[in-house]
């Protein structure tokens, strides 16, 4: 992929002013998204992706954020320099994105119909008759029954699922060219989960829209994308095809991941999914790690990756892993 | 599901209008008996300390006040709803006539006094929220804090010697009438006005700061920008909105302050409202003047609150009615 990337970050490194000094929750992440393309993005509580999602918005809250470093491209524009008003206009028209919580994500005192609406008025310049009509268009898009009767109602007056297709609906009002999706279904019961997984696969392919999933379940990846990319501690530690990954995991993080899927689609994960076959914690933002940031509840860390951060090395078509292993094969046997 | 409807929406108007009613009683009951164990025998002020114990007693009996506690309170809250006047034992005339010429003066003063603190407390909390921790934030921090501290009767001289002694842009005090000088009784009651609201404001500004601050930290303020809409839209559609709930709370509770410091600031400014009658009638034990004013008081306490209950439901659309 050269520049057919619609969306390329490179070397995006984000800080946070915390209490016990400043921490970097994004260190030097790189990822491409092509135009239509559905690209998962993994990894446990607290590894960046929110951060990520939230930076290529221009959603980050300056201060404690503060991106250090890196490029974020769109459509050949770098977004980083554009200004407030450039960056605003291209939120919610040509990027949106939904949210992990549709029960705290919408304004509880104004009308769905009415914040469904607003994109279309404020980006498309459309009447307040054509902007609500669009609206309800849209909610009978992602399968709200009677959608129309339901326009004045407001946020508490809906269920979770129902809360989520009025995320849906509001995120995809103006067609945007790319829908960052954050945990869309982790807060929802098992079935609807899978209702709205559904409603977003058949909405992508109506609109040609791509995806940039963040999730927490390999299994909604392996359902959704046909890429994935692996993050731990604020890093990429793999990217892969989905057949590739699930087939023949290559990072030790991942294959510990594959190992604690939890049941597709299943609620028992949650945000806060302990990994029972990796035994160990995330390290926290502020720490300093001289080596691989997995070598501590790595099955397979040896000197070298206590001493020397590895990079992050193709390892075949369309791979890529950071991991020492790449270079000394053998060991993997020693301790596999 | 569906809009909330008729029904819902009139079953909570009859119950905020039942509390009502039931405050209302509590509160006159209140006044009656605090001001009835409390010493200084109207009959001896009337007729003065050389009285005789026969006469003292003919007044009393005239006066009602032989009669046990009940048949009194009784008496006077009948007479109030019937819309009978009792008569100022000081002034020589009803106690109605009197109250509203004296309201003519306190209602307005009071109005504009909250139209002063909101005007200032509301746009001076949004924009600390929005500097958050920087310069502006803390100058208004600062700025209220000292608000906060300063009693209104000082504030009150303070602006009498600025505006009044020094540039001469208000009269130091007095009030001209309505009928004689509409324009001349306005400007009248815009420094006691300033004085009364301008401390509320203190109080005011920090809790919109601060409430807007937590509505800020919400979810939906960072949905409402995802969406790309513009910062003034987000600020005061999609976060004011939730932020002024809390606020409009403590404007209803702040009313009762307000008229406490209408009676000094009345004083400072020699405005003949409500407070200065109040205060006046209470050194003179006056007492169906005392107890209908403080009742009036109180009264008009219970029903903005009231007021604010029915403001909530229109604002807050969770507020499920039941
Ligand atoms: N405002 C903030 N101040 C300080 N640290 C922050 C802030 N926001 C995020 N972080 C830190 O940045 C790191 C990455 O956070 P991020 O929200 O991107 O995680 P995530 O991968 O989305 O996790 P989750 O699955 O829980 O949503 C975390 O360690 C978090 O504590
Ligand atoms: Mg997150």
């Amino acid at each position: 992929m050269s520049d057919a990337a619609l969306l390329r970050i490179e070397a995006l490194r984000v800080s946070f002013r915390t209490p016990e000094g400043p921490g970097t929750a994004v260190d030097g992440v790189d990822l491409a998204v092509a135009a239509g393309e559905t690209l998962g993005v993994v990894g446990e509580s607290g590894c960046g992706k929110s951060v990520t999602a939230l930076a290529v918005l221009g959603l980050l809250a300056v201060p404690p954020a503060r991106i250090e470093t890196g490029t974020i491209r769109f459509d050949g524009r770098d977004l980083l320099r554009l200004g407030e008003e450039e960056r605003r206009r291209i939120r919610g028209r040509e990027i949106a994105m939904i949210f992990q919580e549709p029960m705290t994500s919408l304004n509880p005192v104004l009308p769905i119909g009415r914040q469904v609406a607003e994109p279309l008025r404020v980006h498309l310049g459309l009447t307040e008759a054509e902007a609500r009509e669009a609206a309800a268009g849209w909610l009978e898009k992602v399968k709200i029954p009677a959608a129309r009767r339901r326009l004045a109602d407001y946020p508490h007056q809906l269920s979770g699922g129902m809360r989520q297709r009025v995320m849906i609906a509001m995120a995809m009002v103006c067609r945007p060219r790319l829908l960052i999706a954050d945990e869309p279904t982790t807060a929802l019961d098992v079935t609807i989960q899978a209702q709205i997984l559904s409603l977003m696969r058949d909405l992508k392919e109506e609109t040609g829209t791509a995806l940039l999933l963040i999730t927490h379940n390999l299994g909604v990846v392996a359902q959704m994308a046909a890429r994935v990319l692996v993050m731990y501690a604020g890093q990429v530690v793999e990217e892969a095809p989905v057949a590739a990954l699930f087939e023949e995991p290559f990072h030790p993080y991942t294959q510990g991941l594959l190992r604690s899927i939890p049941v597709l689609g299943g609620r028992a994960g949650g945000a806060k999914t302990r990994l029972a076959e990796i035994p160990g914690l995330v390290p926290a933002i502020t720490e300093r790690i001289a080596g691989c940031r997995f070598a501590g509840r790595c099955p397979h860390a040896f000197a070298l990756c206590r001493e020397d951060p590895p990079a992050l090395w193709a390892i075949g078509p369309g791979r890529r892993a950071r991991c020492w292993l790449h270079l000394h094969p053998e060991r993997r046997r020693h301790h596999g | 599901m569906g809009p909330p409807g008729l029904f819902p929406m009139l079953r909570y108007v009859l119950i905020k209008f039942a509390t009502l009613v039931l405050l209302l009683i509590l509160v006159s009951l209140t006044v009656f008996a605090v001001l009835f164990v409390l010493p200084g025998d109207p009959a001896q002020i009337i007729l003065g300390i050389h009285a005789t114990p026969e006469s003292l007693a003919r007044l009393r009996a005239e006066l009602g006040l032989d009669r046990p506690f009940f048949t009194q309170y009784a008496d006077w809250v009948g007479n109030l709803l019937l819309g009978r006047s009792a008569l100022s034992i000081h002034y020589k005339m009803p106690v109605f006539e009197l109250v509203a010429s004296r309201l003519a003066v306190t209602g307005p003063l009071a109005l504009l006094a909250m139209l002063f603190a909101v005007a200032f407390a509301v746009p001076l909390g949004i924009y600390a929220a929005r500097h958050q921790n920087r310069p502006q934030d803390l100058a208004v921090m600062a700025f209220t804090q000292v608000g906060l501290a300063t009693p209104e009767f000082w504030l009150g001289i303070l602006l009498v010697l600025l505006f009044s002694v020094e540039l001469n842009w208000f009269a130091a005090g007095g009030f001209p009438g309505w009928a004689a000088d509409p324009l001349g009784s306005l400007k009248a009651l815009l420094l006691p006005a300033f004085a009364l609201g301008i401390i509320r404001a203190a109080i005011l500004a920090r809790l919109t700061r601060s409430s807007m601050l937590d509505v800020l930290r919400e979810d939906y303020i960072r949905t409402a920008r995802a969406k790309g809409l513009r910062e003034r839209t987000v600020i005061y559609v999609h976060a004011l909105r939730n932020a002024l709930i809390p606020v409009l709370t403590i404007l209803g509770l702040q009313l009762g302050q307000l008229l406490a410091g209408a009676i000094i600031i009345e004083n400072v400014f020699f405005l003949p409202g409500l407070g200065r009658l109040v205060f006046t009638a209470i050194g003179m034990r006056d007492l169906p003047v005392v107890r209908d004013v403080v009742l009036l008081m109180a009264a008009a306490v219970v029903f903005v609150n009231f007021l604010v209950d029915l403001a909530y439901a229109a604002v807050d659309p969770r507020i499920e009615l039941h």
